[in-house]
């Protein structure tokens, strides 16, 4: 029986992001991004991928004490989970809708904050899941098929 | 219109990408929200905006922009300077106000990279 488990990933790595670093905030995805190019995924998978991992590394920075990132590869998809240790989100429904942000001043002042998050990270990757546990934290997973 | 043309018509400031000036530039988006550009910019679109930080460097990294004009003046503080030249963006500065920039790159033929939002 040499058949390997269909969904075992062929590379997985993982990342922490720290809450309110804003001067690094995006260097996550910057190496995400990179792996994905050294091993050859397409242009706009990358883009997609990239967008959507930034979003969420914004949240954590903006909303979350830190976050971990794991990044699993298969060979038909990329699986990023996203878990952050933080006040979590009460309403999830209402954070998917466009538009409804609770972040701070500080970060609406640096052009983030508008609500658009995780609705744009919907848009750009094939599958999302967010659950989330109040005053615990919340867990972001988002799936992007390698061949679009 | 390449960056240099557009450098010309804005009377602009190459901050980072002197060596960039023939670069064709195909459309551009303006905002001083990342959230929107995040959502509607496209991949080698030019940016117009006035926003400074370090993140608008990150947002160009991440959607593949062709470079930054920074309007009314503005220039991006150190960090974001930094991670410009080790990104490779592209960055210019004029002393136009956002719609003076828009209006004159529009009328020098550069188009936008969406004209409107989809309806709900």
């Amino acid at each position: 029986m040499t058949e390997q488990k269909q969904d075992a990933p062929l590379l997985e790595q993982e990342f922490t992001v720290e809450g309110g670093d804003f001067i690094h905030a995006g260097e996550v995805s910057s190496k995400i991004k990179r792996i994905l190019k050294d091993i050859g995924i397409s242009q706009e998978v990358i883009r997609r991928t990239a967008i959507a991992t930034y979003e969420a590394e914004m949240n954590v920075v903006c909303h979350a004490m830190r976050g971990k990132f794991r990044l699993a590869i298969t060979p038909d998809k990329l699986v990023i989970v996203v878990q952050d240790e933080g006040k979590g989100i009460e309403d999830i429904d209402l954070a998917m809708q466009e538009g409804f942000s609770t972040a701070s001043e500080q970060v609406r002042e640096m052009g983030f904050g508008a609500g658009m998050g995780l609705p744009n990270i919907k848009k750009n990757m094939d599958d999302l899941n967010v659950t989330s546990e109040v005053g615990k934290g919340t867990r972001v997973e988002m799936g992007i098929f390698t061949e679009q | 219109m390449t960056l240099g043309e557009m450098k010309d018509v804005l009377d602009a400031e190459v901050l980072i990408g002197d060596e960039c000036m023939d670069i064709e530039v195909k459309d551009a988006f303006a905002a001083d929200l990342l959230s929107d550009v995040l959502a509607f910019a496209k991949e080698g679109t030019l940016l117009i905006t006035g926003i400074t930080n370090p993140q608008v460097i990150r947002t160009a990294e991440m959607l593949e922009l062709i470079g930054i004009v920074f309007v009314r003046g503005k220039k991006p503080d150190e960090d974001a300077v930094k991670l410009a030249r080790i990104k490779k963006v592209p960055l210019l500065s004029t002393r136009y106000i956002m719609f003076e920039t828009c209006g004159r790159l529009f009328s020098s033929g550069l188009v936008s990279c969406m004209k409107r939002v989809e309806n709900d």
